[in-house]
């Protein structure tokens, strides 16, 4: 039996931030770090300290464009039996209990593993909105983006400071939800650099090319840096959200295994972010 | 469009499964692919190179003594690969890579390693073309292959050990592609074997496919025939398809890759990533992939660091399941002995990868008895000397 999709989830989030004039905060957690159980709690807590939208990150044994907070994140989650079925099963628990959007972040091969259609079902009767794979660019994953299509499931494209018009345009095609824009060259958690000024106007250039909302994400770890990216208080000069994924995963990490401290922490993260 | 007909693609593999970032780098170098790499000017520096200061062609040997081991073989012939500058064919590659790199404005060259050989060769083409390199590499073959780690810092190039995961070569691999997303406007990244997302596989091949066009002709030279086998060791497979890729349109040629199956196939402990894998998705391309029912990769084992990868190029799984060649495996301890028995009936010390195709022979003059073919010519690809192995070798086997 397929739980119906309740029609835009997405799109309701970014309207009321949009009246609130503040970016939509998107938090992501290492679904199984500490524990399966324990990434529950930790879900919870975003929510409750003002997360808007939650990536569930299904880990993966070689997270290729990770740095190595969630890199570690990821090994220590499959160590505790984490998997893309886990992070899916926890998007349905939370579903019973949010109409917060919820995004499945991970990459393709347990995805190809599992078969990509049934993987979209997973994903479509747990109530998740949308997937990001992060490594399937648009020319590949058919399977997968006619069931997502079919479903309505949305497969949210990534864009970079790399992406010339025409892969601005190769990512038009089918894409819905939103815009995932990666502030920099580099894997995330990425601080060398501080691209957050120019990644305010590339969101404001993508928005208009794609028709859709843009969040900025890798690298936000400060209420200053998510101020900057979503246009310092006026959305139509930034993003229209922001994700923060490395800070809250260090966070959690920093608990060691005390879940009690690894929520508090996140929260606290969420909820200076949540300020802007 | 159809998968069939997508360029990057063999049959159902292949493809370019790779974070955004990297995408406009990948177009950049299709097409450099397909406009440099064939053009005359590059054609004609690369072979001067090869010719002048690899030492091409090598040569294609007869090896009797070990010939008669395998009853009913007529002819066991060497491609001698492991005469190359840097000892192995890994430098055809990366000397037309690295010179590729420059043509395109690179300033950089990044590079993986597993035996360390493709890490020797693409030091050694940096050093010879004037560009700064650095060379991951998994801790634990860091440890396993300090001769070549020795030579790499000697010709120049920095390497980087890796500690995350199995401390191998599919970790080189992704530190590798963490810091070609990061520094992708002046950095090229040089991938050692033919896997990887498109157009890798396809461009190692072709810079590869000089073992294989020589081996054709020097056959025909001595025997005035075409062989009847193609033996060659496969971890990602860029000895083999270099060689495969000049018999495939002879259908007479039977084409043989020998996996490393560690432990045993039963074990788990191994690196046969056709003979036991899955269809999936490892650093950027669609092909067998060792891994478990979550899709989390399987860490591999192999004595030999350069085929202890739990992935395939694509073109080799499209070769699998069309049985167009045949993939077969050799077990550490067979490897080790076939070391051994080269080493003493034909004076060569081979790699330990190289010893894989070796320690198969067995099984493909017996394949070649089924099939009916009667006095089998085969050849054999010779990938790489051994010199690195020593420390290994002394270890496991009692050499008196």
């Amino acid at each position: 039996m397929s739980k119906r999709r309740s029609p835009g989830r997405i799109e309701a989030c970014f309207a009321r931030a949009r009246e609130e004039r503040r970016p939509v905060l998107v938090a992501y957690l290492c679904v199984g770090d500490p524990s399966v159980e324990a990434s529950y709690s930790i879900a919870r807590a975003l929510l409750d300290a003002g997360a808007d939208m939650l990536e569930l990150g299904a880990p993966f044994s070689d997270p290729t464009a990770d740095g190595p907070v969630i890199a570690r994140a990821s090994q220590r989650a499959i160590e505790r039996g984490s998997s893309m079925r886990a992070a899916i099963a926890l998007g349905a628990r939370l579903r019973a209990e949010t109409e917060a959007p919820l995004v499945l972040f991970g990459y393709a091969n347990p995805i190809i593993v599992r078969g990509e259609r049934d993987t979209v079902r997973a994903v479509h009767d747990a109530g998740i909105d949308a997937m990001l794979v992060v490594d399937l660019p648009p020319e590949e994953g058919d399977d997968l983006r006619d069931e997502a299509r079919a479903r309505g499931v949305d497969v949210i494209p990534l864009l970079t400071p790399t992406s010339s018009p025409s892969r601005v345009e190769a990512a038009r095609h089918g894409a819905s939800g939103f815009v995932y824009y990666v502030s920099v060259t580099g894997v995330t958690g990425s601080t060398a650099s501080d691209p957050f000024d120019d990644a305010a106007r590339a969101a404001v250039r993508l928005r208009g090319a794609m028709d859709l909302p843009v969040v900025v994400g890798f690298g936000i770890d400060s209420a200053d840096k998510a101020r900057r990216a979503s246009g310092g208080g006026d959305p139509s000069r930034g993003a229209d959200g922001v994700v923060v994924g490395t800070a809250i995963v260090r966070a959690i990490e920093e608990a060691r295994n005390d879940v009690a401290a690894a929520c508090a922490n996140a929260a606290a993260i969420t909820r200076s972010i949540r300020a802007v | 469009m159809s998968a069939a007909v997508r360029e990057g693609w063999f049959g159902p593999f292949g493809g370019r499964f790779v974070a955004e970032t990297l995408v406009p780098a990948l177009e950049e170098l299709e097409r450099a692919y397909h406009e440099v790499v064939p053009s005359e000017a590059f054609q004609t520096e690369w072979r001067s190179w090869l010719a002048s200061y690899v030492g091409r062609p090598t040569p294609l040997g007869r090896a009797e003594r070990l010939r008669t081991h395998l009853p009913g073989v007529a002819h066991l012939l060497l491609k001698r690969e492991d005469l190359n500058h840097t000892g192995a064919h890994k430098i055809n590659n990366a000397l037309g890579q690295v010179l590729l790199a420059k043509k395109m404005g690179k300033q950089r060259i990044i590079a993986e390693t597993g035996a360390g050989q493709h890490g020797v060769a693409t030091a050694t083409a940096c050093a010879v073309l004037g560009l700064p390199c650095e060379v991951y590499m998994g801790e634990l073959d860091v440890a396993r292959q300090a001769p070549n780690v020795a030579r790499m810092r000697m010709l120049g190039a920095r390497v980087v050990p890796v500690t995350s995961g199995s401390r191998t070569l599919k970790d080189a691999m992704n530190e590798a592609m963490r810091d070609w997303v990061t520094n992708v406007a002046t950095t090229y990244y040089c991938v050692g074997s033919a896997a990887g997302p498109h157009p890798y596989p396809s461009l190692v091949r072709d810079l590869q496919r000089v073992i294989g066009d020589e081996s054709r002709t020097q056959c025909l030279e001595l025997l005035g025939r075409l062989p009847d086998a193609v033996v060659a060791c496969v971890g990602g497979g860029s000895n083999a398809i270099g060689i495969f890729a000049a018999f495939l349109d002879d259908p007479s040629v039977a084409l043989f890759g020998v996996e490393a199956a560690g432990h045993g196939i039963a074990s788990g402990k191994h690196a046969a990533t056709l003979t036991a894998g899955r269809v999936g998705v490892l650093h950027g391309s669609k092909s067998y992939v060792l891994c478990d029912d979550d899709g989390q990769i399987i860490e591999p084992h192999s004595i030999s660091a350069g085929l202890d990868y739990p992935g395939v190029g694509p073109q080799h799984a499209a070769l699998h399941d069309s049985g167009r060649a045949t993939y077969l495996s050799a077990t550490d301890d067979e490897a080790l002995a076939a070391v051994r028995d080269v080493a003493r009936k034909e004076g060569i010390l081979i790699a330990l990868e190289t010893a894989h195709a070796f320690a198969a022979l067995p099984r493909v003059a017996d394949i070649l008895r089924e099939r009916g073919v009667r006095e089998p010519a085969i050849v054999v690809s010779v990938s790489g000397r051994g010199d690195k192995d020593l420390s290994t070798l002394l270890e496991k086997l009692e050499v008196t």
